[in-house]
């Protein structure tokens, strides 16, 4: 049975009426409430506590083709007036737009056809503070014990966190979702011996409290991500194979995401502008956009405008599928939506990406970097060097080199580089290690060759 | 009388007074701590959205609520509400005080005071009328589509705030500040035979509208300021890579300063002994031309405020004076570790964060140089001359920086525009590297949020033309 909130969506009905009574030919709200608790620990000692909830309700309105939207925490009966009358307000204000409007009626999902994605754990909310800060001392006394050269810690932190939503619009559709997430990061400092400090982390992250990984593993392994960098280096500048590890291939997989975003599309923002049924990676990649995943923090049975979510293939054997759209950008686009919507909390709605992912092939990460020799094996990247109009890409990064099939000297302020047409065709090896802690997600990845530019 | 007024203003629905924030102090220590402290906060803002030739859209929001700390020792105890009555803030109180488990600690006495006024508005931006700041975007708007054929998109954008906060402590501050903010954007994409590329321009601060009127910041001074970025990066070639001399614009550059020094400079990461700049105040940290300041007091400017989140008067502090580190910037909490004034510099992104020890506005003071001889004395180098944004390293002041506009400089010419350039060091590595230093000091347009631990908040950077004698450029073609 679909999860229904029948608070939420009673406040987010009244204030869509109210919004049509004030003159709003389409009224849309939405309606949040949330509550987390987080423990930070550092040291073995507690260093910050928090507990709290929050809410928010968000309206956007139409007169004609005028749009706005209106945002508040406030949820007095003066509160939620002022909401509506700004609303108004600022509709009037707007210039007509001959793309505005919602998705056809009769494309609206109903609660029936919603699939159960199992987002929500109830044992999330009975985890005490007491309970939180015992999961961060032990994750990080594991660090800390792990090895001596272990010296320092910027802590650990457990986090929980849970939330529902109701959206209803004028059109005739009502929903709600929940979900719940916890968190477990540790992050213990190395000195090096050129008197740097080396910090490195861990973490995990689940919606059910049950899957989350086991303290002590989150910080024996963030113990080991740390002191791996110790005495890292720059390279010398050269073209050469580079292998991104899970995390980093992740960064790298959601730029892409944000150029075949529908409105990156219609603003001419995106290199990929017009290259829909075109090659755009090597015939080794197929990225899918999927909703319907159970557990996976994307999740969600409908989308911002409450059509039916649906599993979209974006790249296929390296062929650009589709971009990523709301119904506002497949009418300027002249498309179809692919249930892409999202809206966030200030009410406004935009093309968005739900669990999207590089499939995994089928060599293991060491098979992987075996079949490398030589090259760079990036595990951090920094910096925002993207442009995606032109596709240009150049981060720093810092890894390790690899030698004979194997990670050796860890490596330090380098930037790699390329364009990320380019680094995306020459992906010539996918591993099986895909992990889905996050929403946007990658196995290790390798680029047959990158620009390196270290001293 | 503004149209937006916190309901825990004087007069205000909900007004808060002396009495009712030391009640809610003594309920935040009645199971002991060391300090506790109210921050309550209104926030309205606003934005609009001009694109393709129309004000597309536009937003309203309000956000409030209380946050209640409790420090006990080492330890800090963290709750909020969004209501202002009596139960949910004692609720708050109590949650907070969970964190201590002994005997009730004292509240003191509030004391009077005065605050500075740095940023006196005296007509908001957020009471202004909404179709005069919608002919303002649509100015910019006609402007940049005016200046060159080769522009296909147009988008300008107005934010604006004002923020309201009343904070209330148990050592005796209580002080209340509105803090009003506006940001200006203009962005415009070029395209000649299926080459597109991006400029931008923008600009701000706490001030009003009155912004505009002030030389070089109408609208159509920034629509053509992304007009020409757009168009010279139509031509921008490859950059090199590898290790060479490097030319910083003044102002704006300032960002690699705020990123390269400013945060191993924040008191929280020294008190943990995790910067670079632990244990080295009174050493060389820099080359001695450097003296670098976090300066709060500059009016109008993005980063400037009267009051910082715990209630305390920031200055100028200074950081590095002639190379050698000074001080760290301090919250309270740090400088009762430290010993030393708290410099004002604790900060929060809003009433659902504690806050931490944040910069305001960082600046590297002027030189003697005159800015063509530094580029004079560059063989082969790039000159940065626009900031897209960067990261920083804490723990040992590894850097990345990546340029929107650059070029390369040859035999001491600015000469070919470069695309995809970054810029990677090392923070306290880079400062022993600066060379010249130019006469031509320049404060940012307030476009700079600063980001920590998740929270954002608004700063200012600044600094003249500064010559570095080798930093890694990350451009793609080798040799």
């Amino acid at each position: 049975m679909a999860y229904r909130d029948q608070e939420l969506e009673t406040l987010a009905a009244s204030v869509v009426d109210a919004a049509r009574k004030a003159g709003a030919n389409i009224a849309e709200s939405i309606a949040r409430k949330g509550s987390h608790l987080s423990a930070k620990v550092r040291l073995g000692e507690p260093e910050l506590v928090e507990e709290a909830g929050s809410r928010s309700l968000g309206l956007r309105v139409m007169l004609g083709q005028q749009v706005a939207v209106t945002y508040t925490s406030d949820f007095s009966e003066a509160g939620r007036a002022r909401l509506v009358e700004d609303a108004i307000e600022l509709a009037k204000l707007a210039e007509p737009d001959p793309f505005a409007g919602v998705p056809d009626a009769s494309l609206l999902s109903k609660s029936e056809d919603w699939k159960v994605l199992d987002t929500y754990d109830e044992a999330m909310d009975r985890l005490e503070a007491g309970e939180a800060i015992r999961r961060a001392v032990s994750g990080e006394s594991a660090a800390l014990g792990a090895d001596e050269r272990i010296t320092n810690s910027e802590g650990a932190t457990f986090t929980r966190a849970s939330g529902s939503s109701a959206l209803v619009t004028s059109g005739g559709f009502a929903g709600s979702a929940r979900g719940t997430y916890a968190s477990l990061v540790v992050n213990p400092v190395a000195d090096d011996s050129d008197g740097k400090k080396r910090s490195g982390y861990h973490w995990t992250a689940t919606r059910h409290l049950a899957e989350l990984e086991n303290e002590e593993e989150v910080g024996r392994e963030a113990a080991k991500r740390t002191l791996r960098k110790l005495g890292a280096e720059k390279i010398p500048s050269a073209e050469m194979p580079v292998v991104f590890d899970p995390d980093a291939a992740r960064s790298i997989i959601g730029l892409i995401a944000g150029c075949v975003s529908g409105g990156a599309i219609w603003r001419k923002s995106s290199y990929l502008v017009d290259r829909v049924g075109t090659e755009v990676a090597s015939s080794l990649v197929n990225i899918v956009d999927d909703p319907l995943l159970d557990k996976a923090p994307g999740s969600r049975a409908f989308d911002g405008e409450g059509l039916l979510s649906r599993r979209n293939v974006v790249i296929d054997g390296g062929v650009l599928k589709t971009y990523l759209l709301d119904s506002y950008s497949a009418r300027k686009l002249n498309l179809e939506s692919t249930a892409s919507a999202s809206r966030g909390s200030s009410g406004g709605v935009g093309c968005s990406t739900s669990n999207f992912v590089l499939s995994p092939g089928t060599m293991s990460p060491d098979e992987l970097l075996a079949d490398t020799g030589s090259g760079l094996y990036v595990t951090s990247m920094m910096g925002y060097g993207f442009n995606g109009v032109t596709g240009d890409f150049s981060r720093g990064a810092s890894g390790f080199l690899i030698e004979n099939g194997k990670l050796t000297k860890p490596v330090s302020e380098v930037t790699i580089s390329l364009n990320l047409d380019d680094l995306f065709k020459r992906i010539d090896a996918i591993a099986n290690d895909l992990n889905m802690r996050t929403a946007t997600a990658s196995p290790t990845f390798r680029v047959r060759a990158m620009t390196v530019a270290g001293s | 009388m503004s149209r937006y007024s916190a309901p825990f203003a004087e007069g205000g629905p909900s007004a808060i007074d002396q009495a009712i924030a030391q009640k809610l102090l003594s309920i935040a220590l009645e199971r002991g701590g060391d300090y506790a402290d109210l921050f309550f906060e209104y926030s309205a803002s606003a934005s609009y959205s001009y694109d393709e030739g129309i004000l597309k859209s536009a937003g309203r929001y309000v956000t409030m609520g209380l946050g209640v700390r409790v420090r006990n020792g080492d330890a800090t105890g963290y709750a909020y509400v969004e209501d202002f009555d009596e139960a949910s803030m004692t609720r708050a109180a109590r949650t907070a005080a969970q964190i201590a488990s002994s005997g009730a600690a004292n509240v003191q006495p509030f004391r009077a005071g005065e605050l500075p006024a740095r940023y006196e508005v005296p007509n908001l931006s957020m009471d202004v009328d909404g179709p005069q700041k919608r002919e303002l975007l649509k100015r910019a708007d006609l402007a940049a589509r005016a200046e060159d054929s080769r522009i296909v998109k147009v988008s300008a954008s107005l934010s604006e705030e004002i923020r309201e906060i009343l904070i209330a402590t148990s050592t005796g501050n209580f002080a209340r500040d509105r803090q009003p903010l506006i940001r200006f954007g203009v962005s415009a994409i070029a395209e000649v035979d299926g080459k597109r590329q991006r400029g931008s321009s923008g600009g701000g601060g706490r001030f009003g509208l009155e912004y505009f009127g002030f030389e070089g910041k109408t609208p159509e001074d920034h629509a053509k300021e992304a007009v020409r970025q757009a168009i010279v990066m139509l031509d921008a070639r490859e950059a090199p890579a590898g290790e060479m001399e490097v030319v910083l614009a003044p102002g704006d550059s300032g960002i690699l300063l705020h990123e390269a020094v400013g945060h191993g400079l924040e008191a929280d990461f020294n008190r943990k002994k995790t910067s670079n700049y632990t244990d080295r105040i009174g050493q060389s940290v820099a080359s001695e031309l450097c003296t670098v300041v976090d300066d709060a007091t500059d009016t109008g400017s993005r980063g400037s405020i009267n009051v910082d989140d715990e209630g305390l008067i920031p200055t100028r502090a200074t950081l590095i004076e002639n190379g050698i580190l000074r001080g760290y910037m301090q919250d309270q909490q740090s400088s009762e570790f430290f010993g030393v004034t708290p410099t004002g510099n604790g900060r929060r992104e809003s009433f659902r964060s504690h806050p931490m020890p944040r910069m305001t506005n960082t600046l590297l003071l002027p030189g003697e140089d005159a800015p063509e001889d530094i580029l004079k004395s560059v063989k082969r180098g790039v000159y940065a001359k626009k900031f897209g944004g960067g990261q920083v390293d804490i723990s040992n002041g590894d850097f990345v920086f990546s340029l929107t506009e650059g070029y390369l400089i040859e035999d001491g010419k600015i000469t070919a525009p470069l695309k995809g350039v970054n810029l990677i060091g090392n923070g306290p590595d880079v400062m022993g590297k600066v060379c010249m230093l130019g006469s031509d000091m320049e404060t940012s347009d307030g476009i700079w949020t600063c980001g920590k631990d998740g929270q954002s908040v608004p700063v200012g950077v600044g600094c003249p033309t500064v010559k570095i004698s080798a930093v890694t450029v990350g451009g793609t073609q080798v040799g």
